[in-house]
């Protein structure tokens, strides 16, 4: 029988009551006594000098109570929105660092960029008076296309002339080159990783608060990380002292990575509230969402791949160049260099690689981390070029793959682009997908696809990621400016249940459930007489939040740090109460025993004790039972695992149907696995609209967003995507005592390259760009029964 | 000029003064303070704010709140029991892990409850095209589908049960 509590079962969720019964309490429901609305004017240009701004019809329309311009926020020394991670150039110059004040001062550079705020009793009043406001623009050029940025004639920003932000490269060129000078073959590729937008379900909202008698700040924000929203807001944006400043994000409605940067309405909202004293309410639309989320993706690559002539991979070499957009967003620079050139080893043993990586400046939306954020750039790259090599080869595609897999005996492994897996199972995690897929059975399949005038194809990915970016030293000595350790606190209430505050946060993972599920199995509590705490700076030690799959690999860590602590204490307490010796006593759960005795006191019994000193070793312990730890990893994790899809086209209409889809995926150690397979179904549709469905477009003379709402930007609906086969192969990571690697990007990892891998079989094609759209699949075809060549 | 409207809302009859522009779901987040109801777009396409109206789902972001005059509206938290006891298309959602956010939920469920009127013995495929006007980024569906196939299920069974009793 499964288990029904504890580490390893699918406990139902805690949270979903709330959820359920609309009592979830998202940002947006938040109302506050004498709260105003702020409305945000944005630029219609995507490249535009601001020449004047007249506010006096906007200031005196009904129930305004004030506009707020960039000058506003200059004159009062509001700083700029800070990028948290350094890159240098090949040359050793730093990365380009414009500056981004939260409304722009002097140009704008996207459509969408924010100009002025206007303030009043309610939303309406406020976009009413916005209408009134009188904006002199001089437009300019518009820079759009990421691959010809240095030949635009115009520059987004004055300190990047050439609008390249850096040039950074990454791996062995010599050892590559003399790779390349032994090959029998050489596959090369050019391919596209489209521009997406997040789009999380909730809209961005801020409430900012500001409480004169006591000097006191408030900022609610749907972020997957308060307490860096409260640092950046404090050592950065508005300079506040921390110990005044209060962040929160309560229930927040999907992140996917584009909930974790500090943005300008965050600024505003407080800046805001400061100067009205009142608080003031921000809540996008979602055409606003398309227009100041920061968007993902974005990569122009060139990818070569050396071989022997049995197909083993000798070299890689690969030329990227990463759309930024029009400003650094907090992450943006670390996502197409130590978070994609890093895991271009995937998951074959090719001694050497080089990467070549320019950022560049556009008129766009900042682009920065989107669900996997530089890992799905990687593994789309690897497993696309795979199976172009496997055809150029004529080698079975699961064949290649295997030849060249790492071996669970070379573990520890170090790749030749700076990591060190820990451990993983590559083979067996194909082995498996192939079985569930039925690989042996496909020729019958296609065959009876062809039949009924259809063209089937499988595609296979098998990714590796890094979760849980690690140690703080390294990432610091990478350029991260921030540490990557988190912390918990578990505290014993003197009536036996605990609350746990975590510095991760949860946004529909589980945290809630999850967490406890561990806190329930070491301390012996029952799950309903523990809380798990996140998302608010005032209740939680300082951690870093969510994203990157790290809330337990690190997160979880803190707190099994600290529960162990509760454990070393408990054991004293048990000692005294017992009358033995502390060595003497052994924990099972929440049971403390004198060891080969029946003397036992329960861990109730012993907070119990704690708070309540009387019988007590008060000259050797403090009272209490509560305890704190911080966490720093030693090294990521990394999940793995191989994703098999089928599809059907119709040639008549280019339309692509998943027919099968499989996943085998290893996480190391499971906490809960029906938490653990949603994760994995929300990354693979992720992965699978990315595929087929998404895209972002600008236009690229005007630089006006053509995909900016749910009508033009086609989303992934219940109908467009399959049922899927999934299954998890446990092999422990060993560099955290938890065991643990992380679930939550594994899908989107590889989800997008499986899909094109199978699209690319059923047409019979070397490779076409993203998305496989009925449109782009039909031209496709159509081509081929021509005799002209592919796209 | 303001008009005076009267809802049943959740069974229970208030009267509002509203603007004639005024959205149903600014009516029911706004001047009755319920929450549960979310607003996910600006184009009618996601679904957050599915509500009843007179018995039928609608997407109440593009409904005015004077449409709703007289009428009988039912929001989320108009759907368990008084005591709390979840309604069944909401234990599915639990019992098949059907959320994950929980911010498409509240609509999710509404067009899912509205499907037993429409469609009792809904097929995996009929779900899927039935729940196409409600957008979730975190689950996949697959869970979703899974969890209104039980939740239909569910309510016959206690439709079947009360017609006997």
């Amino acid at each position: 029988m499964s288990k029904t509590t504890g580490i390893g079962a699918s406990v139902k969720r805690v949270e979903d009551y709330r959820f359920l019964t609309g009592r979830g309490r998202y940002t947006d429901d938040m109302n506050r006594p004498g709260q105003c609305h702020a409305y945000i004017v944005r630029s219609p240009h995507a490249h535009a000098r601001i020449l004047s701004i007249d506010t006096s019809a906007t200031v005196a329309a009904p129930g305004v109570l004030t506009v707020l311009t960039g000058a506003d926020m200059v004159a009062d020394n509001i700083g700029s929105l800070p990028c948290g991670w350094l890159i240098h150039s090949r040359d050793g110059t730093p990365m380009k660092e414009p500056k981004h004040l939260p409304i722009a001062a002097d140009k704008v550079r996207h459509v969408g960029d924010q100009v002025a705020v206007v303030i009043a009793e309610t939303l309406q009043q406020a976009k009413d008076a916005a209408e009134l406001l009188e904006i002199e623009y001089e437009e300019l050029p518009a820079v759009v296309a990421p691959g010809s940025v240095e030949t635009a004639g115009t520059a987004v920003h004055d300190e990047a002339p050439d609008n390249v932000c850096y040039d950074w490269v990454w791996g062995g060129k010599d050892k590559t080159d003399a790779a390349f000078a032994q090959a029998a073959h050489v596959t090369t590729l050019d391919l596209v990783n489209t521009r997406l937008v997040p789009n999380a379900m909730e809209p961005r909202a801020a409430v900012g608060e500001y409480d004169p008698g006591m000097d006191e700040y408030t900022l609610t924000t749907t972020s997957q990380n308060p307490q860096l929203i409260r640092l950046l807001l404090c050592g950065f944006t508005m300079g506040l002292p921390e110990h005044k400043v209060r962040v929160v994000a309560p229930d927040v409605g999907g992140g996917f990575g584009s909930k974790i940067y500090h943005y300008a309405e965050e600024v505003i909202v407080v800046y805001a509230a400061r100067r009205l004293k009142r608080p003031v309410k921000w809540t996008a639309e979602r055409s606003e969402s398309f227009l100041s989320d920061a968007h993902g993706r974005d990569h122009l690559t060139h990818v070569e791949l050396a071989m022997d002539a049995s197909g083993i991979f000798l070299g890689m070499r690969v030329n990227t160049t990463a759309n930024m957009g029009a400003y650094l967003s907090t992450f943006s620079s670390c996502i197409p260099t130590i978070l994609y050139a890093t895991l271009l080893s995937g998951q074959y043993k090719t001694p050497a690689i080089h990467a070549e990586v320019k950022a560049v400046f556009t008129n766009t939306v900042p682009v920065d981390a989107y669900r996997g954020a530089g890992r799905p750039e990687a593994c789309y790259l690897i497993e696309r070029i795979v199976d172009v090599a496997a055809r150029e080869m004529g080698i079975d595609r699961a064949e290649l793959r295997r030849r060249n897999f790492i071996t669970p005996e070379m573990m520890p492994y170090d790749t030749p682009v700076g990591l060190q897996y820990d451990s993983g199972n590559f083979a067996r995690n194909l082995e498996d997908a192939l079985a569930l897929i039925d690989y042996d059975g496909f020729p019958a399949r296609r065959a009876e696809s062809a039949a009924r005038g259809k063209r089937r194809g499988i595609g296979f990915a098998s990714y590796i990621e890094a979760c849980g970016i690690a140690p703080s030293n390294v990432a610091g000595a990478l350029g991260a400016r921030a540490g990557l350790y988190d912390s918990a606190e578990v505290r014993f209430h003197p009536t036996g249940s605990v609350s746990v505050m975590v510095g991760v946060h949860s946004h529909g993972q589980g945290h809630e459930t999850t967490f406890a599920q561990i806190v329930s199995e070491r301390l012996g509590v029952p799950m309903d007489k523990i809380e798990i705490v996140h998302g608010d700076s005032a209740k939680t030690p300082f951690g870093m939040g969510t994203y990157g799959s790290r809330s337990l690999a690190v997160g979880g860590m803190a707190m099994m740090k600290a529960i162990d602590k509760v454990i070393a204490k408990s054991k004293k307490i048990a000692a005294h109460l017992l009358e033995a010796s502390a060595e003497d006593i052994e924990q099972d759960g929440g049971v403390f025993r004198v060891a080969g005795t029946d003397k036992s006191v329960d861990i109730a019994a012993i907070a119990g004790a704690a708070y309540v000193p009387h019988n007590y070793p008060l000259d050797e312990l403090e009272p209490g039972l509560d305890e704190q730890a911080f966490y720093d990893p030693k090294n990521f994790t990394f999940p793995n695992g191989t994703q098999i899809c089928e599809v059907e086209v119709d040639p008549d209409t280019g339309v692509v149907k998943i027919v099968r889809f499989a996943a085998v995926d290893d996480f190391g150690r499971v906490i809960n696995p029906m938490i653990v397979e949603g994760q994995v179904h929300g990354g693979l549709v992720q992965g699978i609209g990315q595929a087929l469905l998404e895209h972002a477009i600008y236009d690229e003379d005007s630089g006006q967003l053509l995909t900016g709402s749910f009508m033009d930007y086609a989303m992934p609906r219940a109908d467009d995507v399959p049922d899927f086969e999934v299954k998890t192969n446990e092999v422990l990571c060993t560099t955290n005592a938890l065991g643990v690697k992380g679930c939550g990007e594994a899908g989107t990892i590889g989800g997008a390259a499986c899909v094109m891998n199978a699209v690319c079989d059923a047409l019979d094609i070397g490779h076409m760009d993203m998305p496989a759209s009925p449109e782009r699949v039909w031209r496709v075809i159509r081509d081929s029964r021509f005799g002209m060549a592919a796209e | 000029m303001p008009v005076s409207i009267t809802l049943t809302v959740n069974g229970k009859t208030t009267a509002l003064t509203v603007e004639p522009n005024t959205l149903l779901v600014d009516a029911i987040r706004q001047h009755l303070s319920l929450t549960g109801t979310h607003v996910g777009c600006d184009t009618s396409q996601c679904g957050a704010c599915v509500v009843h109206l007179d018995g039928v789902s609608v997407k109440s972001c593009t409904t005015l709140a004077v449409q709703a005059d007289g009428r009988s509206v039912v929001t989320i938290e108009g759907l368990a029991a008084p005591d709390g006891t979840l309604h069944p298309m909401q234990a599915a959602f639990k019992e098949h892990h059907g959320l994950q956010c929980g911010f498409c939920t509240p609509g999710m469920v509404m067009s899912a409850v509205d499907l037993a009127r429409v469609n009792p013995d809904a097929t995996p495929d009929e779900i899927r095209h039935w729940l196409e006007g409600n957008i979730c980024r975190c689950t996949g569906y697959h869970n979703i589908v899974k969890a209104v196939e039980s939740g239909l299920q569910a309510m016959k069974t206690g439709a079947s049960a009360q017609a006997a009793e």
